[in-house]
């Protein structure tokens, strides 16, 4: 059932990679396209099944050591996303998916694992966990206000000349060098939950942006009410 | 009973003042500090406590301290029981259960599924039961695969009873290490987290309740046990109404366990069954609260398998208060709340409160669900006509909606 005209999101592995609420970047993608009119259909591809090619926007979430490893494992050898990729698709990788969107990335013991290469990083494992709330403040160049968010992981992760930082941190460990998260081309990288998309509503709208072009404005109330106060307890401690 | 030597009689007794200090200044109810108390005096009290008594230990994701109110009620039939009621499920609470009925020769202890590998250990418990294992509190709990890693190398080559659900595959291949499991069919309607084989990572095929690996050998094993439509079925294929006060299919899966405990234990159904009937409210949960003509029933729900659990339970011809926090034993992430499909709620009188009722409300406007925001606890109940009505709450704000109505049981 698709049809040329709507919008297609591809949620990459959720019985692998959903583990803290990464649905929400997918819901809130499907509402802020239709409240613009746009139709949106949504895939959900279990790590078993191939990863279509025709998508508009990629979406991969967290999870646990193994869990990571078994899906860098199934879409290097799959090869689905990387052509969509190559065919101009947008994605967001969160947490465990972000990190195996590099090079290499740290498995249960520490050992190196080769990830899928779509972006120029490479994760290892730090040796404090980093829990809690987290504020940054974009690359100007993508115009977007201050990012906000959940961070949970222990990964370090060091960034290529392939990719530029998405963000320096006011407060809270990101890659762990003073900046949070990447992106390059299309693809955006973040250790956020929260989910990301449901309190950067911004960021939702910029891959939006990426694929359907100009956006018209929506009623951000309850966006704005969750950011105002979650930014106003986190950068005023 | 038991004759403890006098450093561990000391260490108790301590303890027990602690706890007793702890309640007449209003501090807290002294199941934790009595045996935080008796610890720090003889850290082997809990296995000289446990020593000689007959022990269950009970724990899940969701419905441990449910499971132990039905098993303890059960099990009084043939003694008196020790229990940590009140759901302090970590070594300190159970210490503090055990010193409290010295001579009780059966004890059922929740516990925190991350202790479960060390109170087993510590106590030999001749029963474990185990219910269910979902996503819970990700910034500080531990993640549940790894979890039920543990849980199979602490069972493995024991000779502990195990009894435990085999419709979910993450327990069934937690529990699979021990020698003797008497496998429950008790229904898991939350599967977000097990669509992979945990053996091997493989897909997992589901068909109704039964379960196996595309690519090994894994797959659910027989059950003894079944739940059916409010129904017990023993191993001799005999159906047991269940019909108990505790609404909801969770609690009969909950009683379902308890049925298969109590048999451990030698306690058959039909002496067990009466006593699961009797329990009303467990804690607070289900328990109903009035205030000027509004009649509240307040449903305690955990992380999302929880909350699908407490949608079952809800009326959906009543108005519905929902409040969200997110202190410490909340977790203090709530993305949790996304893998929530609230859009149930909608065409509903729904209020929002809580701590966090920001991060609800918009949860609540991306799924399409009207809601009304209340500030307080106080104003959504007086947003009410009077009437029933239906609340459900995370932990922190099922304790403070609690501690409103002089913590009610």
């Amino acid at each position: 059932m698709q049809s040329e005209s709507a919008l297609r999101l591809v949620w990459i592995y959720p019985d692998l990679l959903s583990t803290y609420g990464d649905q929400g970047n997918v819901l809130v993608l499907e509402q802020r396209a239709r409240a613009r009119g746009i139709p949106v259909e949504t895939l959900h591809v279990r790590s078993a099944d191939p990863v279509p090619e025709n998508g508009d926007i990629y979406l991969i979430g967290g999870g646990e050591d193994r869990p990571q490893i078994l899906g860098a494992e199934r879409l290097r050898r799959d090869g689905g996303l990387q052509r969509a990729i190559d065919r101009g698709a947008a994605m967001l990788a969160v947490c465990a998916g972000y990190q195996l969107m590099g090079t290499v990335f740290g498995g249960e013991e520490g050992q190196p694992v080769p990830g899928v290469g779509l972006l120029d990083i490479s994760s290892g494992r730090g040796r404090h966990r980093a829990v809690g709330e987290l504020a940054a403040e974009v690359d100007p160049e993508l115009g977007l206000p201050t990012l906000t968010g959940f961070e949970n992981h222990m990964g370090v992760t060091k960034l290529g000349p392939g990719v530029k930082p998405l963000s320096r941190t006011l407060v809270g460990t990101g890659n762990g060098d003073g900046t949070e998260g990447c992106y390059a081309g299309r693809i955006v990288g973040t250790y956020l939950h929260g989910p990301a998309l449901a309190r950067n509503p911004a960021l939702a709208d910029l891959l939006l942006h990426w694929v359907v072009g100009d956006l018209a404005p929506m009623d951000d109330t309850w966006y704005e009410h969750l950011r105002n106060e979650r930014l106003g307890t986190v950068l005023s401690r | 009973m038991t004759q403890l030597p006098l450093r561990a009689q000391l260490a108790a007794a301590l303890g027990r003042t602690a706890a007793t200090l702890s309640r007449v200044t209003g501090r807290g109810d002294g199941s934790v500090i009595g045996g935080r108390v008796g610890l720090i005096l003889e850290p082997d009290l809990l296995r000289r406590l446990a020593a000689d008594r007959r022990l269950a230990l009970v724990s899940a994701t969701n419905g441990k301290t449910t499971t132990t109110r039905l098993i303890t009620s059960a099990l009084q039939e043939l003694g008196e029981v020790a229990t940590n009621a009140f759901g302090a499920n970590m070594p300190a609470g159970h210490v503090s259960a055990l010193s409290q009925a010295k001579d009780a020769p059966y004890g059922v202890l929740e516990v925190d599924e991350k202790y479960l590998p060390e109170v087993l250990d510590t106590t030999g418990a001749a029963v474990v039961c185990l219910m269910n294992l979902s996503r819970d509190q990700m910034d500080r709990a531990a993640e549940i695969w790894l979890l039920a890693q543990k849980w199979r190398r602490a069972l493995d080559g024991r000779d502990t009873h195990v009894i435990a659900n085999c419709d979910d595959p993450l327990v069934t291949w937690g529990a699979s290490t021990a020698r003797q499991v008497t496998w429950v069919s008790a229904k898991q309607r939350w599967r977000e987290d097990s669509w992979c084989c945990p053996e091997c990572g493989g897909p997992l095929d589901r068909k109704d309740d039964d379960w196996a690996c595309r690519e090994c050998t894994f797959r659910r094993p027989e059950p003894t046990w079944f739940l059916a439509d409010n129904a017990v079925i023993d191993p001799r294929g005999r159906t047991w109404p269940l019909d108990l006060q505790l609404p909801g299919r969770a609690n009969q899966a909950n009683a379902a366990i308890a049925l298969a405990a109590a048999e451990a234990f030698g306690l058959p159904v039909e002496r067990a069954l009466p006593r699961l009937r009797e329990v009303k409210s467990v804690a607070g949960r289900y328990t109903t609260v009035e205030r000027d003509g509004r009649v509240l029933r307040l449903l305690l729900a955990k992380n999302p398998a929880g909350w699908l659990e407490a949608f079952d339970v809800a009326d959906p011809a009543l108005p519905i208060i929902l409040s969200v926090n997110a202190q410490g034993p909340d977790g203090r992430d709530t993305s949790w709340l996304w893998d929530v499909d609230y859009r149930v709620l909608r065409g509903r009188p729904v209020y929002v409160t809580g701590e966090r009722r920001l991060d609800l409300a918009l949860r609540l406007h991306v799924a399409g669900v009207h809601f009304q925001l209340c500030e307080t606890f106080r104003e959504a109940v007086d947003a009410q006509a009077p009437g029933k009505i239906d609340v459900i709450a995370n932990y922190t704000a099922f304790q403070q909606i609690r501690a409103e109505f002089g913590r009610a049981v």
